[in-house]
């Protein structure tokens, strides 16, 4: 796994980093920390499992993204990362 | 000139008799420009003043120095309409033992001439003023280096502080008149570099939307307007700043010029949309309180009927001829709404103050038809939510609440809903549209407040309406 970002810092969007690392870290800062922070993690955490992965460290902005924004982001993170492209398969 | 008024800063403070415990005021018509606040307190915590209650119409990101002041102890009480940026930040974490007191512009306005709001000394900016204090917030000479339009809020301050000081960029000769605030109020006149900076006056809440979200929202509330009943020939308007609100006059002067017919006056925060259909013969007379942009600021000047009001008469909820009252429509924006129709302008979803109740409460209870423009989400952030996070205008008194997913009409107002169906517009319920917001967001976890009053809502009629804590 190399490192790769999806995303920016856009308000509404979210800034995914992801790169080797062991079991799944998240690192998130987010604008809606207090509301959001936990179900945020746990969309990131999941789109990460559905895509078979288990070792990675992610270091996240996120600037008040809905959820179908975070998986896209984080989607397209873990392919550049892994060079794996779950869309083609 | 004999018996001047003519001093300085410092003298007009000992003067004035301010002893430490008293209370100040001053107005915001500089908004984000504003520069009296920041130099006078300096100038009393220089002087050595303690304890002091800062009553203001509102504060903004420009007065954060007064973090400072409040840690040293010159100021320990703050009275005011709104807070925003770092000041509204620390005061959020707790900064003050006592908690701030918010109060709408019209409540402000009663409080100060009832004497609730008792104001020791106001210090107040003017763009021209003469030697024995009339004053005003229009240029009266070529020296003019400043502009700020209606002084409305600034005129309880004058007539009925227990001592007055006019501060000013333009000293002009006997007679500055026509004046908002008369010389007989005045105890002092103070030349000062500059009291504002005139090119801040439209930053801050007053943004001019290209978001395609806020002109869809602005179409709609226009729509609603024009199928409410109320869009009559002679009808009165008014709106507040959010951008999806400003735009909807865009929307209804296209209608009104279609249909002839003419608006007798706008009330509130005027602004340039507002004068340009003014020029145009579309508004009879506009009623200002606050001049929203250099625009509406040089109309006043030059315009007799284009006319200042002070905040009593504007919005007052005890004195029944204040403008208000005879106002038919007015479109206010919010931070949330909720199932119940309360509506919250002061504190954002994160806890965080970050707004001012203006004339919210005071034009929504008093007009004949108020209309909430806000959008479903703001980011991840709900606009409409099963209760807002802190009261500031009760649902009692809103009628109308337009998301770009449908409108919600208040169930007290029946016929406005028959109305609003039959020319084909989406109605929905607000419980759907606080649904609609919880299926795309998810639940929000609760906002960890702290146990510390940080905050006094105060309602018009000067009852306590809401708490706000630390966060």
């Amino acid at each position: 796994m190399n490192k790769a970002i999806a995303g920016t810092l856009e308000s509404g969007d979210i800034m995914v980093t992801i790169g080797p690392g062991e079991g799944l870290q998240v690192n998130l800062q987010s604008s809606v920390e207090a509301q959001f922070g936990r179900q945020i993690r746990e969309v990131i955490t999941r789109t990460l499992e559905d895509l078979g992965i288990k070792d990675a460290q992610v270091d996240a902005i996120d600037k008040g993204a809905l959820d179908c924004t975070i998986r896209a982001r984080v989607t397209a993170a873990a392919v550049r990362a892994t060079g794996k492209d779950v869309w083609k398969d | 000139m004999r018996n001047s008024k003519l001093t300085s800063l410092e003298e007009a403070i000992r003067r004035s008799g301010l002893k430490n415990g008293g209370t100040i005021s001053f107005h915001h018509h500089f908004r984000g420009g504003d520069k009296v606040v920041n130099m006078v307190v300096d100038c009393l915590a220089h002087m050595g003043f303690k304890d002091l209650h800062l009553a203001a119409s509102s504060l903004s990101d420009v007065h954060e120095p007064l973090i400072e002041h409040i840690k040293n102890g010159v100021i320990t009480r703050i009275s005011t309409s709104g807070l925003r940026g770092a000041l509204a930040d620390a005061v959020s974490h707790g900064l003050m033992e006592q908690p701030v007191v918010f109060r709408s512009h019209g409540g402000r306005g009663s409080a100060i001439a009832s004497g609730e709001l008792k104001i020791d000394v106001a210090f107040l900016g003017a763009s021209a003023a003469d030697e024995l204090g009339n004053a005003c917030g229009v240029p009266r000479s070529e020296n003019a280096k400043s502009i700020c339009g209606s002084l409305g809020y600034a005129l309880p301050d004058a007539r009925y502080a227990s001592h007055v000081i006019v501060l000013t960029d333009d000293l002009v000769p006997y007679p500055n008149l026509p004046a908002g605030i008369r010389g007989a109020d005045v105890e002092s006149v103070v030349v000062v570099e500059s009291v504002g900076d005139s090119s801040k006056i439209s930053a801050g809440a007053i943004r001019d939307s290209k978001n395609p979200r806020d002109i869809l929202l602005a179409k709609q509330a226009a729509k609603v307007v024009i199928n409410s009943g109320l869009f009559k020939d002679g009808f009165s308007i008014q709106t507040g700043t959010g951008g999806a609100s400003l735009a909807v006059v865009k929307y209804i002067r296209e209608e009104m010029v279609s249909r002839g017919i003419k608006a007798s006056f706008a009330l509130g925060g005027i602004t340039a949309h507002m004068v340009k259909l003014h020029e145009e013969g579309l508004i009879g007379r506009l009623i200002d309180v606050q001049s929203f942009d250099k625009v509406a600021a040089q109309s006043i000047a030059s315009d007799p009927s284009h006319v200042e009001v002070s905040a009593v008469e504007y919005a007052s909820g005890q004195h029944t001829g204040s403008a208000t009252h005879a106002l038919d429509i007015v479109i206010l924006s919010a931070l949330e709404v909720d199932t119940s129709f309360n509506v919250n302008v002061l504190v954002g979803s994160d806890g965080i103050i970050r707004g001012a109740i203006g004339g919210h409460q005071d034009t929504a209870a008093d007009s004949a038809l108020s209309i909430i423009v806000c959008p479903l989400l703001r980011g991840r952030i709900p606009c409409v939510v099963p209760k807002v996070t802190t009261l500031i205008t009760p649902g009692s008194s809103v009628d109308v609440v337009v998301t770009e997913y449908g409108v919600a009409v208040n169930p007290a107002r029946p016929e406005i809903r028959e109305r609003l169906v039959a020319a084909g517009i989406k109605v929905v319920e607000i419980d759907e549209l606080a649904a609609k917001a919880t299926a795309i967001i998810g639940t929000p976890d609760p906002l960890p407040f702290g146990d510390k009053v940080v905050g006094v809502v105060m309602n018009r009629d000067g009852s306590v309406l809401d708490k706000i804590y630390n966060i």
